[in-house]
């Protein structure tokens, strides 16, 4: 006996008496859900629907309507639905299931778990209309001491040798998605975003596209496993560079891009042969040890002739602390957590749902450890992975990040409805495929407008939560604990992220 | 403009590559390092197409990385990685190397006359007319040509000795090729790789490459020629396509 089907998990009804049979919801369904039949438009086929909204954001009367899993299965606490599907699904196929976006499974969020402070009577608050405050964030090392010469006339000279820094305007960066896991639109549209809000974006391991060369001085370039499209052009035209050792999306394991997404553009910018299947490996395959890292870190600083910041990616899992303070000795410029609800153009699903630790303890423990060894001074810390709304970065700030790299809330600030199947390359919102009738959907300005806006209101709501604190400067927010409180979290919690619990 | 000689006794690794990036932006063609004893990094992302470096001693691990264009001449061994992500220009070594020889190589060659170390060649890609080639004289530890995605790979198993005789020999390749003089045993194949006689059509592709690596280290080419090889490549295009489905 077969399987047979799975019940729908989504249901897509036309109302008949709201329909205009205006078509555009057949256009603009990159799925095949919806058909013209004669006069009248159809559901065709409801199976295919991933409530990416495309249709619902386009239907100019609001005709249409979707239902998640309109068939019920017994319920059962521990044989969920999606344990069920995902058997049937291996049960037929024998093969490793495949996912897009972040971690699916219901953890607890320490986030929402941790409670900002605010100015009462005894210290008054800030009022960041009418004072000041300061949001720009250096990355790189920064001197242990400083050395300072007098001149005759009274100036002062600085002695101190200053490693190259990146300055941001908003502690808020872009992280690395490539081009090949996102359209050149969707890049383009974010690179001109970072360059309006004096900050940055990642290029991810797919190379640098020529039309992205006047946005170089705001873009992370990324040398990973596989090398696609490093060479010298390529890292000397990166503001910062960044060696990615891990993902939080799929700790332990490299990328892989299928043959069908590797078209003539971003076979050029990878340089490999189009159609070809760009793999990266696991790990980097002349970086066995830390102090192969040491030397890889050297390697592009001495190609790259001491002129950039360079930064190291890891996940975050259950060493990070000591992994991070190896790192720091590395030479490197600043270390990127990335935590295991982190976004991803592709996953097996095994590892994005189980695999990983949460970006709040680990950058907490990061911190901690590297201010116990006297380290923290050489390397900032740059969190990612999970970052969904201002209140996130204040609190991961607290806990000792310098700066964050969202994702996931810059690509749905383009449109992007979290239907999780960037994997299939068929984004009816252009962002996560690489078909041109699908990629000239996204228009680079009005995207790069919404994306700056984005980056804008947060920053301001930054700003606002530091002036009910009182706090002035980023750098008074930074490891801040005293502003932070654990709400309903266990002791063993508190004491690794270092805050008291509410009351307390 | 005269050759530059420098005394690398005793000099760290970015003082020297400063020189030599000095010397080839002044228009120097022709630089000699003396005593080079562990210095990483040298020639380093640098450019140049018609420059020559000659290295007299052992140079550090990630030697000629990123390079773009010079020619670097060693006499001695080499460390971990020379040729390490190289995108053009040739690397010749009079002796043996250690682990990642031509790691993820991306244009240009690299010749090692004697033996190269575990993951030879590994991740080497092409791009069009950017097609690295390394050519190792004597053999090859475990994990050659693993993940490759392009380029060529000759080893020769000169003076006796068997081209590579461990396991992992092109697990994961998906591009490119590696020819071994006599066979690799099938037992030290690894997964998705196959190995097939080399054709005369194939035999005439490499030829002028073994002349030309034989030329370079004053060797005669002609016993190299009249052997039979073995090409392993890719069993299909696709190695991991039937791994995967969809949630």
């Amino acid at each position: 006996m077969s399987i047979g089907s799975v019940p729908l998990r989504f249901k897509v009804e036309i109302d008949p008496e709201r329909c205009m049979k205006c078509g555009r919801c057949v256009e603009n369904c990159s799925y095949g859900v919806f058909r013209k039949e004669s006069d009248n438009i159809v559901v065709a086929n409801s199976r295919a629907c991933v409530a990416c909204h495309r249709c619902l954001a386009f239907c100019p009367r609001d005709a249409i309507d979707i239902y998640e899993k309109p068939t019920d299965y017994r319920t059962h606490p521990v044989w969920t639905r999606e344990v069920r599907e995902a058997v049937f699904n291996q049960a037929k196929t024998g093969r490793i299931i495949v996912a897009g976006m972040g971690n699916v499974l219901p953890y607890p969020s320490i986030f929402d778990r941790l409670v900002l402070d605010a100015c009462q009577v005894t210290n008054p608050s800030i009022d960041p209309l009418r004072e000041p405050m300061e949001l720009r964030t250096y990355i790189g090392k920064k001197p242990a001491a400083l050395s300072v010469k007098e001149k005759p006339n009274g100036d002062a000279e600085l002695l101190t040798k200053l490693a190259p820094n990146l300055k941001l305007e908003t502690p808020i960066m872009i992280g690395h998605m490539s081009y090949g896991a996102i359209s050149l639109n969707a890049q383009t549209a974010l690179a001109k975003a970072v360059t309006k809000m004096g900050t940055f974006l990642g290029t991810g391991e797919g190379g640098l596209h020529e039309s992205l060369y006047p946005y170089q001085d705001h873009m992370i370039v990324q040398v990973a496993s596989g090398r696609f499209g490093v060479d010298i052009n390529y890292l000397e035209r990166g503001a910062a560079i960044e060696i990615k050792i891990g993902q939080g999306a799929k700790p332990g394991i490299g990328g892989h891009l299928p043959g069908e997404k590797v078209c003539a553009d971003v076979s050029c910018t990878r340089m490999i042969p189009e159609g070809s299947d760009a793999i990266s490996p696991a790990p980097h395959h002349d970086i066995y040890s830390i102090e192969d890292l040491k030397q890889l870190v050297h390697s592009l600083k001495e190609a790259t002739e001491w002129k950039k910041p360079v930064f190291v990616k890891i996940a975050a899992v259950h060493n990070s602390a000591a992994i991070a303070a190896g790192i720091a000795r590395s030479g490197a410029d600043a270390v990127v957590i990335d935590g295991f609800r982190g976004g991803t153009g592709a996953a097996p699903r095994v590892f994005r749902d189980h695999v990983g630790i949460p970006v709040e303890a680990a950058v907490a423990s990061v911190d901690a450890k590297l201010r116990k060894q006297g380290v923290r001074n050489e390397v900032s810390i740059i969190a990612s992975g999970g970052i969904r709304q201002s209140a996130d970065i204040a609190k991961i700030i607290c806990l000792g990040a310098d700066a964050v790299y969202i994702g996931t809330s810059a690509l749905v600030a383009m449109g992007c409805r979290v239907c999780g199947t960037c994997n299939r390359g068929t984004c009816a919102w252009g962002i996560a495929t690489q078909r041109p009738e699908l990629t000239k959907r996204l228009d680079p300005e009005t995207n790069a407008v919404q994306v700056a806006n984005l980056i804008h209101a947060w920053t301001d709501e930054i700003a606002e939560l530091m002036g009910a604190a009182g706090i002035n400067s980023i750098e008074s927010l930074r490891g801040n604990r005293d502003r932070l409180r654990g709400y309903m979290l266990d002791e063993g919690l508190l004491n690794v992220l270092d805050v008291k619990t509410v009351g307390a | 403009m005269a050759a530059l000689r420098i005394d690398a006794k005793n000099l760290h690794y970015t003082p020297l590559n400063q020189q030599i990036r000095k010397a080839v932006c002044d228009g120097v063609k022709e630089i000699v390092i003396d005593n080079v004893l562990g210095q990483r990094f040298i020639a380093d992302g640098l450019r140049g197409d018609d420059v020559t470096i000659t290295v007299n001693g052992v140079p550090g691990g990630d030697l000629a990385m990123f390079m773009s264009g010079p020619t670097v001449i060693v006499h001695g061994n080499a460390d971990h990685a020379p040729g390490n992500t190289m995108n053009q220009g040739k690397v010749i070594i009079f002796g043996s190397t250690g682990d990642a020889t031509a790691h993820s190589m991306r244009g240009g060659r690299v010749y090692v006359r004697d033996s190269i170390g575990y993951r030879g060649g590994i991740h080497m890609k092409q791009y069009k007319e950017k097609r690295p080639i390394l050519v190792v004289g004597g053999s090859a530890r475990a994990f050659l040509g693993e993940y490759m995605a392009g380029g060529l790979l000759i080893v020769l198993g000169l003076n006796g000795q068997v081209p590579v005789a461990e396991r992992g020999v092109g697990s994961g390749i998906h591009g490119g090729e590696i020819y071994v003089r006599g066979e690799v045993e099938a037992k030290y194949l690894g997964v998705g790789s196959k190995q097939l006689p080399a054709t005369a059509e194939q035999m005439e592709m490499i030829r002028p490459i073994i002349e030309d690596f034989a030329k370079s280290f004053g060797l005669d080419p002609a016993p190299l020629l009249k052997e039979k090889y073995s090409r392993i490549a890719a069993a299909s295009a696709r190695p991991f396509a039937n791994k995967y489905t969809p949630e």
